[in-house]
């Protein structure tokens, strides 16, 4: 890729997010600026910036890898990620917006009166962005390292940089802006060279994705491998070989690899003939391309409870992400709440067809992209692979700039909603000027862990963080606006189950994944186990401890539930 | 639990107000505020209504993301099953689904707003 236009399009997207920024500095003056933007801002203003907060690395990249490597099963991801705006619409929108209050922490507090339980919420927030916000790092790193061969910490340090500028700064008003105009990025940039590239398709004489056999390369290729790594091989090839493979070195040479397992040694360059077949390696499924296009066809184990549990951890897990929530206090009330979330619905379905084109183009023109592993760069390779000359190049700019957007507002919405809680629950103290120094640790921690950590998938990770928050504040939530008799200690019993549950799955995952069989697919998607337990035992405990159901919930029902026109005493709640 | 409700501190919370409600219809207002018997009643009534609702989007969602997984599933041909040049699972994966869930989304709102419309009405009649 030329790597100038790239570095163009990373610098316009960086410098647009500063200018709209600082139009948005002008108008933020007070504390609850700072934090709902005043509540004043529209439905679709509302639903973009949402839309833009939402759409993060794991949407822009992560989707389509996920769909070239593993194919069909992959395309309830997406689904999954629309469909828990329904989901949160039906549930939970509305009341969220009346209960009035900025954060999860204070959600919490305000529904069980419990100071202990505010803690608790608190500290599983700040958790669940940190997590979120390691791919998003990681994300960008790929990126620019993509385009420029620039190491991976540069695109992170980048990354975290414009975020806490733009988060200190400006605060959730000028963020608003930002990330409505980085949800209209995203789409442009994830749409157009979609539909390009599908003309392109089209004009090759459609080749198709169901033939019985692996992959095939459509032209010489030569793969270096970035790190040591094993490659399956289903039918043999005979690649030229300057390395080491299977212990033995080469230089040159043609070996030819027959079915099985092989080992490739860091920095060798395997250069294979086109129409050659695909070796693939071994942490993806080696699957033919009849396979590949149909679910459940054994392209993983135990795919129909992998299936369900991935549905669970997105559909639930939306509503209790703390970056999502704190944007339906900006509606001025509970109707254009749910107008919002509507809206949030549509601009998200017209996004998802982009992923979902490009991954299955990508299994047709970058199946290379299966030996090294690296798939979730395939929506950034794509246009220069398909299209030669400055029309590949300008697309794959296009969506170089699209992918940092994804970065940029994931991760300052995720780091406003952490600097949130931090100023208010660890500094004890709320204020714009603390608030400015929250944001430093709230991103700058996940930033270390994402150069620490390495390998996860950026899907992998963003999917594990949905599993957390489905396990925690789901339940909570779901429980919390519609059943009055919810205790404070069944509460806490639930949100500590699902919490120390899905946390455990994560920390192996992260720490010793992936492994095999039935415990591999249990860590990876913990939901379908995690979720029915949190709800069970928060109902369970409840139903034990009817004396710490909170007094006042009463006016709590009539506060979350009561529509706005009738005006009457909510009760008093001070965060 | 009966609380005393001082009504010189009464504040509005949420929202601004919308349209001015006249005094004399105020009564359905205080039988929430002092949470007299028919206030509750009509409180839960709302809950229960939007609850049923909801739980009514839940099911179709149910149904729908808990079947398709299983068709697949136990009906191997439905995998390969061609419908408009496209199979079956990402017909209804990569295109219909969204504006199936907009759909979705777009009749829940109607209702829910419905609802609340009743209950105001109730509420301000008394």
């Amino acid at each position: 890729m030329n790597s100038g236009y790239g570095i163009t399009a990373i610098a316009l997207v960086v410098a647009l997010t500063a200018v709209i920024g600082a139009f948005g500095l002008r108008i933020s003056r007070t504390t609850s600026d700072f934090y709902v933007a005043s509540r004043t801002v529209t439905p679709l203003w509302n639903a973009s910036a949402i839309g833009g907060e939402y759409l993060s690395a794991a949407s822009f990249l992560g989707v389509a890898g996920l769909i070239l490597a593993y194919g069909a099963d992959m395309l309830w991801l997406p689904v999954g990620f629309t469909g828990g705006y329904l989901i949160m619409l039906a549930l939970v929108a509305a009341p969220l917006r009346r209960s009035g209050v900025y954060t999860l922490p204070d959600f919490t507090q305000l529904r069980l009166s419990s100071t202990r339980l505010r803690a608790l919420a608190s500290l599983l927030v700040v958790v669940i962005c940190w997590l979120y916000l390691m791919p998003q790092f990681q994300g960008a790193g790929l990126t620019l390292h993509t385009v420029t061969g620039a190491p991976r910490w540069a695109g992170e340090l980048v990354v975290a940089v414009v975020v806490i500028t733009t988060v200190a700064a400006g605060g959730m008003r000028s963020i608003t802006f930002v990330q409505a105009f980085q949800y209209w990025l995203k789409l442009t940039a994830i749409i157009i060279p979609a539909a390009f590239l599908a003309i392109v398709w089209h004009s090759h004489g459609s080749p198709s994705l169901s033939s019985d056999t692996v992959p095939h390369f459509r032209e010489a290729t030569t793969i270096t491998v970035p790190s040591d790594l094993e490659l399956r091989v289903s039918q043999p090839v005979a690649p030229r070989v300057s390395g080491t493979v299977d212990g033995a070195s080469y230089v040159g040479t043609l070996v030819t690899l027959g079915p099985g397992d092989h080992k490739v040694r860091r920095g060798t360059h395997l250069k294979f003939d086109k129409g050659a077949a695909v070796p693939v390696t071994t942490h993806l499924p080696s699957i033919t391309d009849a396979k590949w296009s149909q679910p459940m066809s054994g392209n993983r184990e135990h795919s129909l409870y992998a299936t369900y549990s991935l549905i669970i951890a997105t559909l639930l897990g939306t509503m209790g992400l703390p970056h999502i929530l704190v944007r339906f206090y900006t509606n001025p009330d509970g109707r254009t709440a749910r107008r919002t979330t509507l809206s949030v619905l549509t601009l998200l379905g017209m996004f998802y067809f982009g992923p979902t084109i490009l991954g299955a183009l990508g299994r047709i023109y970058a199946p290379d992209l299966l030996v090294t592993g690296r798939v979730d760069s395939v929506v950034l390779e794509l246009p220069t692979r398909m299209l030669g000359g400055t029309g590949g190049h300008l697309l794959a700019a296009l969506v170089t700039a699209g992918a940092f957007a994804a970065f940029l507002s994931t991760a300052a919405g995720l780091t406003m909603a952490a600097a949130a809680v931090i100023s208010q629950d660890v500094f004890r103290a709320g204020g714009v000027r603390n608030f400015r120094l929250a944001a430093v640790p709230a991103s700058l921690v996940p930033f270390g862990f994402a150069l620490a950590a390495g390998g996860l998938a950026v899907g992998s990770a963003v999917s594990l963080a949905f599993a957390v928050a489905a396990s925690t504040f789901c339940p909570l939530l779901v429980l919390g606006v519609w059943w009055r008799g919810l205790s404070t200690v069944g509460a806490a019993a639930g949100m500590i189950t699902g919490g120390l549950l899905a946390g455990s799955a994560v920390l192996a995952t992260i720490l010793g994944g992936p492994y095999d069989g039935w415990p591999g697919v249990l860590l990876a998607q913990p939901a379908a186990i995690t979720v029915p337990a949190a709800f069970a035992v928060m109902i369970g405990v409840s139903l034990l401890t009817p004396r710490h159901v909170p007094p006042n919930i009463h006016r709590i029902m009539v506060r979350l539930h009561v529509p706005e026109p009738l005006t009457l005493d909510r009760g008093e709640f001070i965060g | 639990m009966i609380r005393e409700v001082d009504r010189s501190k009464r504040v509005v919370v949420t929202g601004p107000r919308t349209r001015a409600v006249p005094g004399a219809t105020q009564r359905g207002v205080l039988d929430l505020d002092e949470q007299t018997t028919i206030g509750e009643v009509y409180l839960r009534s709302l809950i229960r209504t939007q609850l049923r609702l909801a739980l009514t989007v839940c099911v179709a969602v149910v149904l729908i993301g808990g079947g398709l997984p299983l068709l697949f599933a136990l009906w191997p041909a439905a995998r390969s099953y061609h419908v408009a040049g496209l199979q079956l699972p990402w017909l209804a994966l990569g295109v219909l689904a969204y504006p199936a869930l907009v759909a979705g989304g777009w009749a829940y709102v109607r209702a829910a707003e419905r609802n609340e419309g009743n209950f105001v009405a109730l509420v301000e009649r008394r």
